[in-house]
């Protein structure tokens, strides 16, 4: 008895929760195509826009730009231990410059706007989802996805590359900063250093990059709020997902998108 | 006899196993002020959800002015209503103006900023507001006061049906005084259609022409105001005098 109640649950719970997964890649799925769609169909709401762009542009630059900068100080102290084991500590500007710009500025800056944006999206949405305002919206004839949606993905996907070209910049400083002070570099040798091993292609993919993390961002947001539960729990719950969802496809994103640059 | 400005028929909801509308009839005529009572989770704020388009019926047939609510062009079809929301509803994140004027500031009813603030705060004025609370924000007004502005905005655009979901739900006897009239005033001034949730039988008694009792998903009595206390009809007799014995279950 069981045995058989051991050998059910298990394809059981499998099953349950496969079709739970399936269910939710589905939502999502339609839920980017329709946010997508709203996209090229009037009424574009500009004033949400920029209040959008300056929200998570914006406001997210000392968060961005401090990450990234102590990110970068703590990168050129590791190769620099590391490169010293069959002494190769002169790689360390090249390397700070390209990790920064190819995978940290971009992946870092965009788990710290993770965290930032997408729990504050999903927590506005959702409060206004439980208070009715969503409702009230429809019927003043304004359609939340345009209205909500719409505005702020267009803001995530246009400010994630600036905040994370920004974050590029800052980080290298920190690696100067701390290989003229801390590891005995000539100030002008690192420089040209860096600028010698960078190229323009490490920039654009890490952009691109940047770019897609600021869509999911803004997307997971919405999502989660617009499908928020009822009362605080449930604006907890949608804040939590958010944040959490957005920073795994951010991850998993970035190997994708590392692969299809790597192949290119 | 005019038509009817909205007609349900055979109107079925439900959610997962819930069913909550279970074939809800109901003719409101043009004009007419129907106040829909009946318990807490009967489905009384589905039922006008349902006929908006905020839910989707699982059956039956919804006709605002005899055409089929769920066809035809959505923003004309909404730009008809007005809503009151049972906890106001308001966009905190703008002020009492901008809150009362939003249909008038985007779409297809546009028009200059001066113009739609002036008319906003002739609405706000309407309802018993100085126009010095219009640059304030929703949060920083008191509930009977967030209700005004409520209505204030429901009544905007002058629309020709108007919901109200539950107008006087959280406020002291005094203030549902002075929103059930300011109810009565507007509708009989704009000549428009009113629907209205309520389980607050002095807003009933206020505000109705009409009277439809909503209980276990189908609209157990409906009647002109007059007729409500000599129904003879038990689960209204209940619901009137508010007893806990009675057809109706007092634990649901």
């Amino acid at each position: 008895m069981t045995a058989t109640r051991i050998l059910t649950f298990i394809p059981h719970a499998v099953g349950h929760s496969t079709l739970g997964l399936m269910r939710l890649v589905g939502r999502v799925t339609l839920f980017t195509f329709s946010a997508l769609s709203h996209l090229l169909r009037p009424p574009f709401y500009f004033r949400e826009f920029s209040h959008a762009l300056l929200f998570i542009g914006y406001f997210s630059l000392p968060v961005v730009g401090l990450t990234a900068l102590f990110t970068g100080a703590a990168l050129a102290l590791q190769i620099y231990s590391g490169g010293a084991r069959f002494n190769a500590e002169t790689v360390v500007p090249s390397i700070v410059a390209i990790g920064m710009v190819r995978e940290l500025g971009p992946v870092i800056g965009g788990l710290m706007v993770a965290g930032r944006v997408a729990a504050s999206i999903a927590a506005e949405i959702g409060t206004m989802k439980v208070t009715e305002q969503i409702d009230a919206l429809v019927t003043l004839s304004t359609n939340p996805m345009k209205y909500l949606t719409v505005p702020r993905i267009l803001a995530a996907t246009i400010a994630m590359p600036i905040l994370a070209g920004i974050g590029d910049i800052l980080g290298i400083m920190g690696g100067y900063l701390v290989g003229i002070t801390r590891l005995g570099f000539n100030s002008a040798a690192y420089l040209e250093n860096t600028r010698d091993f960078l190229e323009a292609a490490d920039v654009i993919s890490g952009l691109w990059k940047a770019a897609a993390f600021g869509f999911i961002v803004a997307l997971m947001g919405c999502y989660h709020g617009m499908n928020s539960g009822r009362g605080a729990q449930g604006v907890g719950r949608a804040t939590t997902n958010a944040v959490v969802s957005a920073s795994i496809l951010i991850l998993a994103a970035n190997y994708v998108l590392t692969e299809v640059f790597f192949s290119a | 006899m005019t038509r009817a400005m909205i007609e349900l028929e055979g109107v079925e909801k439900a959610f997962g196993a819930n069913a909550v509308l279970r074939g809800v009839n109901l003719s409101v005529g043009r004009g007419e002020s129907m106040v829909i009572i009946g318990g807490s989770g009967t489905g009384k704020s589905v039922l006008i959800k349902c006929i908006l388009g905020l839910v989707k019926p699982d059956a039956g047939t919804i006709r605002v002015d005899g055409a089929d609510a769920t066809k035809g062009d959505r923003d004309a079809f909404l730009a008809r209503f007005g809503m009151l929301f049972q906890g106001g509803a308001l966009f905190d994140s703008m002020t009492v103006w901008q809150n009362v004027a939003f249909r008038l500031l985007r779409g297809a009813q546009k028009r200059p900023k001066d113009e739609a603030r002036e008319i906003a705060i002739e609405k706000l004025r309407r309802v018993g507001l100085k126009s010095a609370v219009a640059d304030l924000y929703p949060a920083e007004l008191s509930g009977g006061m967030q209700k005004r502005v409520g209505l204030a905005r429901a009544i905007a655009a002058d629309p020709e049906i108007i919901f109200f979901d539950e107008p006087t739900t959280g406020l002291d006897p005094i203030m549902s005084g002075v929103i059930n009239e300011l109810i009565r005033e507007i509708v009989g001034e704009m000549g428009a259609t009113a629907m209205t949730i309520t389980h607050d039988m002095s807003s009933v008694r206020a505000i109705a022409d009409h009277v439809a009792m909503l209980h276990d998903g189908v609209i157990q009595w409906t009647g002109p105001v007059e007729e409500m206390d000599a129904s003879g009809d038990p689960y209204l007799e209940q619901f009137i005098q508010g007893r806990a014995e009675g057809p109706i279950e007092a634990v649901r």
